[in-house]
């Protein structure tokens, strides 16, 4: 993780790397709508501090943005990708909405609960794994289904979750 | 215009409108809770939804635009079954705490759930619980009763200009709030209560005091600015419960400053003067309203009989109606005197018989101007609604600049805002001027050409020069800050000259009532043959035997607090006429008189817009206090003047009426300032905060806790200037003016103009210094020197 600077004029925030990166997506939209650039922006940063979000990180993203705060927590806060504590270094998204529901998605979080020792929501001791719960990630034609970081696996089983894990490091 | 028909009426309608405000114009009632007239649409609680023949689907009315031949039903099964189910999903989470809740008897959901709520719920789960939020001291959040409509934080975006509430959280989670606990700041908050349809936001002072149905509403006009916002005063058994706006689209829109909807709170301040007192040998002693007329009347006598009439000097606030400011005049002129004024704050009269009235402007203008100057002018907290209305014009295009002392957050999108010490200011309006000599063709300026400086206008001057010119309709409007500047008279003509270049329009903010102030004639008028009568300040300066002060309390009102406290000590006698009685007046006055407050008496504000707004009281003057226009009424009977046998405001009113059609005001002059030079050395910047305004906002105890008017007695200069001084933040230092000295604590703050010292005006700190926006010296209170 680098060091990033939150306070100061907004030509100075976080590091000359993400800067550069953040400007990249601003640079997409039209001036002036800053705001379209806020979630791909939010992504950059999260990925940069170890996959969450600090209000201190994103007060500095707002006054780079030139946004107020508040549109940006509304954003942070809406969106179950985005972080606003510390995770584990893998974080595990179950769906548990309708369809995988039907397909038994229950079963998944029991085995995944079971294996890791925690329950939806937290983090394994040794800070390897998150687990949480979130809606519809739109793969309902392969349910169940998870989210390993930033990678979709459908028609789980309790063996499939355990080979997916076993094959994390 | 496209033709429709709701509910089987046939209406032609712009094609431009939504099927709501179709609805609406045709007095059609459709439900809604997101959709406000003044906002933009969200279409979020679809309660509004309609059936429209052809759509498989109801429709929101707020959000579907009128199309040629449609065909509308409100009252339909399929509409009527739609809203049914929108209200109970509404009402699943909403506590039904009616009974102890404050919009109980006038919310929104409360009334709709009756025309469209089921008798009962088929929700057997547990509602939500949202923890409540502290947003300051206006106002009270319950938000387990927020419907999610966004009225609120839609108000905040879009009118208010600065976005503190918002929605986070998703679904069953989301909440409203600011997220970091923290007072929302616009100076317009107050306004999302009313907004609120629910109990989730309501007025916090008002918590628990009344009911909607145990109050009468009676209309009235606010005057704490020069808008005049109509006002609807609520009252509960001869009391004011409440302040709410009342629609004017002139003027105050929808909406009204945080400043005119608390500012009632005052009136029950202990400080409120209840009986009439005289001082008898030292001692102050309550007494009757004869005995302290005649105590008045002969006291002012007998200063005339000894020291001659001009020796009389009256102050009235501008606050005060023109009927008061009519028969204030009119009294003292008959007693002889002529030294009358209300520009309590005006130290430069140079440019007095110059026509500065704002013939053919009104707000209205506000909104197709292209440019628009402000100079001097804190905007939002001396004119909040002026503000709005400049904050429209600014996001429609018009290129706003904000040229000041001090750089005010303004919450425009894009607005050129220069913080500037007096000298500098005069510089760039000389710029300015010489930016647009070329272009003066037919406008003689001969007589500037020797003051102006020799030099080429920068760009940034260039620039305002170039906006002016080019824009169809522009404004140039001047300030407080400038009006108190003891050279305000080279700022306003080199202004007018700027007008004369451009063809924009010089509007002088009016303070509160001014406009009436100036048609009543409270103010000095030079008499051909006589002396030439003493204006707000010279009447301090010159020290006279007697003053009548009426709802003034100078120590505070006044542009030089220590000089008008010294001449109010040494003179002979003094007539306080106030709602308010200090300890401060009884170390002056001699008599003391209550005043009722504008709640209490009726009479005239006259609007920016020159509208005669006449209103009427709302309650019954407090305790022994009595309106205005009696006091000044008796005092004048008292002192055998004739022609003041008035028996209602109305009248007094029409003879004013009468007097402005036979004398219509004296000729109009012209003035050139004999150089555009101004002092050397540090300005004393003596902003008025904007909850400190008059008397009675002074008291409201909860605009008193808002942020804003915390921290005015700590001295503020920009950084460089401290270093310059090697001065450091938070150290005490002293602030000397006129051989005396003050030790106040410092802080930097870059946005203070260079070579300024910035101290609010209108505090106890103040009250102790002299005259504002003159020079001082500041220095290190460690140093011995």
């Amino acid at each position: 993780m680098t060091e990033m600077q939150v306070t100061g004029p907004a030509e100075q925030l976080f590091n000359e790397q993400l800067r550069y990166r953040l400007d990249n997506w601003i640079a997409k939209y039209p001036v002036n709508q800053t705001q379209s650039a806020l979630i791909p922006c939010m992504h950059l940063i999260q990925d940069a501090n170890g996959g969450w979000l600090s209000d201190d990180l994103l007060k500095a993203l707002a006054v780079y943005l030139d946004l107020p705060f508040i549109s940006v927590m509304e954003v942070a806060t809406f969106y179950t990708m985005f972080e606003l504590s510390p995770v584990g270094q893998h974080k595990i998204s179950v769906c548990t909405n309708i369809s995988c529901q039907l397909c038994g998605s229950e079963a998944i979080v029991e085995h995944l609960q079971q294996r890791l020792g925690v329950t939806l929501g937290e983090t394994t001791a040794d800070g390897k794994f998150t687990l949480k719960e979130v809606e519809c990630l739109g793969a309902c034609c392969g349910a169940p289904m998870l989210l390993l970081d930033k990678q979709y696996h459908e028609f789980l089983t309790p063996e499939k979750v355990d080979e997916l894990l076993e094959g994390i490091k | 215009m496209v033709n429709i028909e709701i509910d089987g009426i046939p209406l032609s309608v712009d094609s431009s409108k939504m099927i709501i405000q179709a609805a609406d114009e045709a007095g059609v009632d459709i439900p809604r809770f997101c959709y406000h007239k003044k906002l933009s649409v969200a279409a979020n609680c679809r309660m509004c939804l309609v059936e429209v023949d052809g759509s498989r689907k109801a429709l929101p009315a707020c959000a579907t635009l009128v199309s040629e031949g449609m065909q509308i039903r409100t009252q339909s099964k399929i509409a009527r079954d739609a809203q049914r189910a929108v209200m109970e999903f509404l009402l699943i989470n909403h506590p039904l705490d009616c009974p102890i809740c404050d919009q109980g008897g006038e919310c929104e959901l409360q009334d709709m759930s009756m025309g469209y709520g089921a008798g009962v719920s088929r929700f057997s789960e547990r509602k939500r619980v949202v923890p409540d939020k502290n947003i300051g001291p206006l106002i009270q959040t319950d938000m387990t009763r927020c419907i999610h409509c966004t009225r609120c934080v839609r108000f905040g975006q879009e009118i208010a200009g600065i976005k503190e509430l918002g929605a986070t959280g998703r679904g069953e989670h989301m909440e409203i709030g600011t997220y970091v606990e923290h007072s929302l700041v616009s100076e317009l908050s107050g306004n999302i209560i009313d907004l609120c349809p629910v109990g989730a936001l309501t007025s916090k002072p008002f918590r628990y005091k009344a009911r909607a149905w145990e109050m009468t509403a009676h209309p009235s006009v606010a005057p704490h600015d020069a808008v005049g916002s109509n006002i609807e005063v609520h009252v509960r058994r001869n009391e004011v419960m409440r302040v709410v706006p009342r629609d004017n689209e002139d003027l105050n829109e929808s909406w009204i400053s945080d400043r005119d909807r608390f500012s009632y709170l005052g009136l029950n301040h202990p400080e409120r003067c209840l009986k009439p007192l005289i001082k008898i040998q030292g001692q102050w002693q309550e007494t009757d309203w004869q005995t302290a007329l005649e105590y008045a009347v002969e006291g002012l006598k007998s200063v005339k009989a000894k020291n001659g009439a001009d020796q009389i000097a009256g102050l009235i606030s501008p606050t005060a109606t023109t009927e008061e400011a009519y028969l204030f005049q009119k009294w003292l002129r008959g007693l002889g005197t002529d030294n009358i004024d209300h520009r309590l704050r005006q130290q430069d009269f140079a440019d007095d018989a110059c026509d500065y009235s704002l013939q053919d402007w009104d707000l209205s203008a506000l909104s197709r101007s292209d440019a628009i100057v402000m100079l001097g002018c804190s905007v939002r907290s001396e004119q909040p609604i002026i503000a709005h209305r400049i904050r429209q014009a600014n996001l429609r295009g018009a290129a706003v600049f904000d040229i000041n002392f001090v750089r005010h957050e303004l919450f425009m999108p894009d607005v050129h805002q220069h913080a500037v010490s007096p000298k500098a200011m005069m510089q760039m309006l000389s710029g300015i001027v010489k930016s647009l000599l070329p272009l003066a063709k037919d406008i003689d300026t001969s007589d500037w050409l020797p003051l102006l400086p020799d030099r080429s206008p920068t760009a940034a001057e260039q620039n305002v020069a170039m906006q002016l010119s080019n824009a169809d309709e522009s404004v140039i409007l001047l300030g407080e800050l400038l009006e108190q500047h003891p050279q305000g008279a080279k700022f306003r003509k080199l202004v007018s000259l700027i007008c004369r270049l451009t063809g924009a329009k010089l509007v002088w903010l009016p303070t509160a009532n001014s406009v009436g102030h100036w048609q009543a004639g409270a103010i000095p008028r030079p008499k051909a043959s006589e002396a030439v009568p003493l204006n707000a300040l010279s009447m301090w300066q010159q020290s006279c035997r007697a003053y009548v002060l009426f709802n003034v309390e100078p120590e505070l009102d006044c542009i030089n607090p220590s000089l008008a406290m010294s001449s109010l000590q040494h003179a002979s006698f003094v007539v306080q006429i106030n709602n308010f009685v200090t300890e401060q007046m009884q170390s002056y006055a001699d008599v003391i008189l209550p005043l009722a407050a504008f709640t209490e008496t009726s009479g005239t504000f006259i609007s920016i817009n020159k509208e005669w707004q006449t209103f009427t009281g709302a309650v019954a003057a407090k305790g022994d206090s009595r309106p205005g226009w009696k006091i000044l009424r008796v005092l004048g009977n008292l002192s055998r003047l004739s022609d003041f046998e008035y028996v209602s405001s109305e009248e007094v009113l029409s003879t004013l009426k009468t007097e402005l059609r036979i004398q219509p005001h004296g000729e109009q002059q012209t003035y050139l300032p004999e150089d555009l030079l101004l002092d050397k050395g540090l300005t004393y910047i003596s902003e008025v905060p904007s909850y400190r305004c008059d008397p009675l906002v002074r008291r409201s105890i909860a605009l008193q806790q808002t942020p804003e008017m915390q921290d005015l007695t700590t001295v503020k200069i920009h950084p460089e200037l401290a270093e310059k001084l090697s001065l450091q933040d938070g150290q005490q230092v002293l602030l000397s003016q006129n051989d005396q000295q003050h030790a106040l604590e410092l802080r930097l703050d870059e946005t203070i103009a260079h070579d300024c010292v910035y101290l609010p005006a209108t505090t106890s700190v103040s009250a102790r210094l002299g005259a504002g926006m003159t020079g001082v010296e500041i220095k290190s209170a460690g140093s011995l020197t």
